[in-house]
């Protein structure tokens, strides 16, 4: 029996004009296009791309034909798979056990399970139900075909979108003409990988031409009739409410159409909205409204008071296991040589380039809301439960994401949206957020310590690794900000994954967390526990490395003797790296020196080389970075390769400049001169390799972010001899330290 | 605030708005003209997403005020391709299409409003002028190498 309950929902996609649509994911019109319905959003990641590959290889349609729409909301496109990567089951060693709770976790996800974009889990997730999509689809064709005909389906054959059988042939778009159903095919088969043509094709993506002429329409660029524009000021302070305004001094002035009191929810902090025929009227008018804030309990809040809580928390001997083997304690009493150091990162902000917005219209007993979200499903529920009616009365209109990186899994500024626009029925009002709202308002790579001991032997090889960090829980945050009752469950896996889930085979390793409860709004954040974990095993890999006598590359290949496929993807990285060389210098003469990264993550693994040198004013400088990835079999392997390129730079973003500060309760960045990003002449030149794999596809849109901090890190070791164990990386601050 | 009529001339077409005279050129394009493709990134002239050209030069529209435009042209992402910088902007739009550089593609528009006014200026940029040009840009995908690569092949096809 096919795995039918993810194609058929209970209403199917409304189809474009004259269009036919075949089950959950596809719809063909007379004119031979094919509409692809997305059930994953699209934010630069290219899945709207990847999925729409899916579709095309099973259903041999004319690629030229293919467009994409976001889906609508419906249970058949509930993401099974970001169930199954949150148990904290180390991916080697507990496979078994990993197979009966993805079983079980699937059948409840497909009961209750919302769609989710995140957790680079989009491909993996739909891997099997768009090719059985795509697949069905073709059969239902060929059966409407060869019933016309009276001939057998087996005796058709589909290529480029033209069914053929004997001398006959008919284009798919005939087959709808002048029908609003095909009867879908009792039985199909998906295509064997050999007869692929589509999958694993470097394939432009569809957007591009779109995108790079102003006609792509993110959610920003919403545009409704009569629709007012919000702004909106949030208390500065973590958990501070309003306690005075002047409604008054505003209410009056022109083109204000409303003020509005926001409640915290979801997540957000308490606030008043300006409605106006402007966003830029609106924006203007908040100091006018001189709201007084009650701050409460954490005005005195630093990120210094934060920072020692956490290295505090890390250097105690108790927390929750993640991984023991082997026998760490007694390892570390008996070796030869140890080394116990201190890691730290800070906390983060996504910035995406779209900042934060949202568009809702509030109809009788109705609403529709035109927005950028990773989580539809949950984005509707809170609208509904807002404003008081059933679910199924509230149209979600998805749009393109100007960026996500995890940052529109929160759904605070959809609730703030839905609570202005009640107070303007019948319009739609659009709630933009400026830069600064989004820098002071977000929810934040959680800051993190980690105690690393190591123990080594005489010959340097490593004997034993403890890992012992501190952070809040990500899961634990978001789960009770957005009521979901599975985020109850310890472990929480998001706090030491990329620690406890590594291919290295160390003979004993002990891997701790402890969860420190703060008042910082938290949240995922590019390859979430990843982005931070791996700075701190790769750094300290190589600190071994060096206390041993040890060649970094070497020591990693030792580790990972019996996972071939992880000394694959090394190797390679060595080779295309030119590893044991000299570098070439700078273009300024200056000295460039190699450090390596190797990563797990989302079901990939990746390696990268970064060449680095140092400026004139010891500033840091990545050249070139060689990045080899095994992701199983690569969809779109140019799609591979940019998001190769993009976690890189957002990855080094982070690496070189990221650093939320707070002062007296408050995060003391506003915009991109405090919060800077990666630009053109500071960005490196990526070379991307993959490698070539027939094993199931896995996560590609992360998984590229966490080597790049350690791998610059070790570089700046291999150049000046100093090891930086704080993100972001500065040599400044180091020398200056007596 | 005081409202008032304000005559533009954008995208070669001449338009009266009806804005406080000190509402930034950006949300004029974007709320009254329905020019979406310009795009509100900083509001503080520090990405670049909201770059246009007047009479031919860049120009941050998020911090330039409708009132200070007077007479001089506009152009938007919506309006290069047909206007007196076609030629470069097709070259420029085929370039990105080919080379893959939208990822999300939201600071796209800025970009490729920067990269007509550099290849008009400069028709055979080296990799260091096309890094200055492009300074006071940010993309948050890490679009950079392909833009790069991008621009350099539309120089070529122009020459």
């Amino acid at each position: 029996m096919p795995p039918r309950q993810r194609l058929f929902g209970s209403a199917m996609p409304e189809a474009p004009q004259n269009a036919v649509v075949l089950n959950g994911y596809v719809a063909i019109a007379p004119d031979d296009s094919v509409t692809v319905f997305a059930p994953k959003a699209e934010m630069g990641q290219g899945v709207h791309t990847a999925i729409a590959m899916l579709l095309a290889e099973e259903l041999d349609c004319d690629w030229s034909r293919v467009r994409v729409e976001h889906s609508p909301v419906d249970r058949i496109y509930a993401n099974l798979a970001v169930a199954r990567d949150a148990v904290p089951l180390h991916p080697d060693d507990d496979a078994t056990l990993s197979r009966a709770i993805g079983w079980f976790s699937d059948k409840v996800m497909r009961e209750v399970g919302g769609m989710i974009t995140g957790g680079s889990t989009s491909v993996r997730d739909l891997w099997d139900p768009v090719r059985d999509a795509g697949a069905l689809a073709r059969a239902t064709l060929v059966q409407a075909a060869a019933r016309y005909w009276d001939v057998s389906a087996d005796s058709c054959t589909v290529v480029n979108g033209v069914i053929a059988a004997g001398n006959r042939s008919v284009r798919f778009g005939e087959l709808v003409q002048g029908v609003t159903e095909l009867e879908p095919a009792s039985r199909y088969t998906r295509k064997s990988p050999e007869a692929y043509s589509i999958i694993g094709r470097a394939t432009p993506r569809l957007e591009s031409a779109s995108k790079s002429d102003g006609s792509a329409t993110f959610g920003i660029d919403v545009r409704i009739d009569n629709m007012l524009y919000a702004a909106i000021t949030m208390a500065p302070v973590f958990g501070a409410s309003v306690r005075s305004m002047n409604e008054r001094a505003v209410i009056d002035l022109p083109g204000i159409e409303a003020v509005v009191r926001v409640r915290a929810l979801n997540g957000s902090p308490h606030g008043v909205a300006v409605v106006a025929n402007s966003w830029y009227t609106a924006q203007q008018s908040l100091p006018k409204l001189d709201v007084k804030w009650d701050h409460g309990p954490n005005a005195t809040l630093s990120s210094e008071s934060v920072r020692q809580q956490l290295r505090t928390q890390a250097g105690k001997p108790d927390g929750r296991s993640f991984r023991n083997v082997g026998n760490v304690t007694e390892v570390l009493e008996s070796a030869s040589k140890t080394l116990a150091v201190t890691y730290e990162v800070p906390y983060l902000a996504h910035t995406t380039m779209e900042p934060p917005n949202c568009t809702v219209r509030v109809n009788d007993n109705s609403a529709d809301v035109w927005v950028g979200t990773q989580v539809p499903t949950q984005a509707r529920g809170a609208v509904a439960g807002i404003l008081g009616i059933d679910e199924s009365r509230v149209t979600m209109h998805v749009q393109l994401l100007g960026g996500g990186f995890g940052r529109r899994l929160d759904i605070d500024f959809i609730a703030q949206a839905a609570q202005i626009a009640r107070a303007v029925p019948g319009r739609a009002v659009q709630l933009i957020w400026s830069r600064t709202d989004d820098v002071q308002h977000d929810f934040y790579r959680p800051a993190c310590a980690s105690v690393m001991t190591g123990a080594l032997d005489d010959s340097g090889n490593v004997l034993a690794i403890r890992a012992s960090s501190a952070s809040q829980s990500i899961v634990g945050a978001y789960g009770a900000r957005n009521g979901v009752a599975a985020a109850k469950f310890d472990p929480h896996k998001s706090t030491v994954e990329g620690m406890f889930d590594q291919p290295y085979d160390v003979p004993s390793m002990d891997v701790l967390h402890h969860v420190v409860d703060l008042p910082v709004p938290i949240g995922y954040w590019r390859a979430v526990g990843h982005s931070h974990q791996a700075f701190f095993l790769e750094s300290f890999l190589d600190e071994l490395a060096h206390a041993g006598g040890n060649d970094a590359m070497a020591l990693r290949r030792q580790l990972l003797a019996h996972h071939p496929r992880a000394l694959r993807v090394l190797k390679l990285a060595a080779e295309r790296s030119q590893w044991g060389s000299e570098p070439a210098p700078a273009s300024d003469g200056a000295r460039v020196a190699r450090g390596v990264a190797l990563h797990r993550s989302f079901g990939s693994i990746v390696a990268q080389v970064a060449h680095v040198s140092l400026g004139a004013a010891q500033d840091i400088r990545v050249h070139r970075v060689t990045c080899v990835v095994d992701c199983g079999l690569a969809i779109n392997p140019d799609g591979v390769a940019q998001q190769m390129e993009s976690a890189i730079a957002y990855g080094l973003s982070a690496a070189l400049y990221g650093d939320i500060t707070i002062t007296n309760g408050r995060v003391d960045q506003r915009n991109y001169d405090s919060y800077k990003a990666l630009r053109l002449h500071e960005s490196p030149v990526v070379d991307t390799h993959i490698v070539p794999s027939t094993e199931p596809p896995e996560g590609v849109g992360e998984t590229g972010l966490p080597p790049i901090a350690p791998a610059v890190a070790n570089a700046l070791f291999s150049l000046t001899g100093i090891r930086i164990r704080q993100l972001p990386l500065r040599l400044d601050a180091v020398l200056e330290t007596p | 605030m005081s409202q008032r009529d304000i005559s533009l001339n954008v995208n070669a077409r001449d338009v009266i708005i009806d804005a406080p005279p000190e509402t930034p050129l950006l949300w004029v394009l974007r709320e009254q003209l329905a020019l979406t493709g310009t795009k509100f990134g900083c509001g503080i002239s520090q990405c670049g997403a909201c770059t246009v050209l007047v009479n031919g030069e860049p120009r941050r529209s998020c911090v330039t005020p409708v009132s200070a435009i007077g007479t001089e042209s506009v152009q938007t992402i919506e309006g290069v391709r047909g206007g007196t910088d076609g030629r470069i902007a097709n070259a420029l739009h085929d370039a990105w299409v080919s080379h893959g550089v939208p990822q999300c593609g939201y600071c796209q528009s800025g970009m490729l409003m920067c990269a007509v006014a550099l290849l008009r200026s400069n028709a055979t940029p080296t990799d260091k002028d096309i890094d200055t040009a492009f300074t006071g840009h940010i993309c948050r995908c890490g679009s950079y190498q392909r833009l790069r690569a991008a621009v350099h092949t539309a120089a070529n096809t122009l020459r």
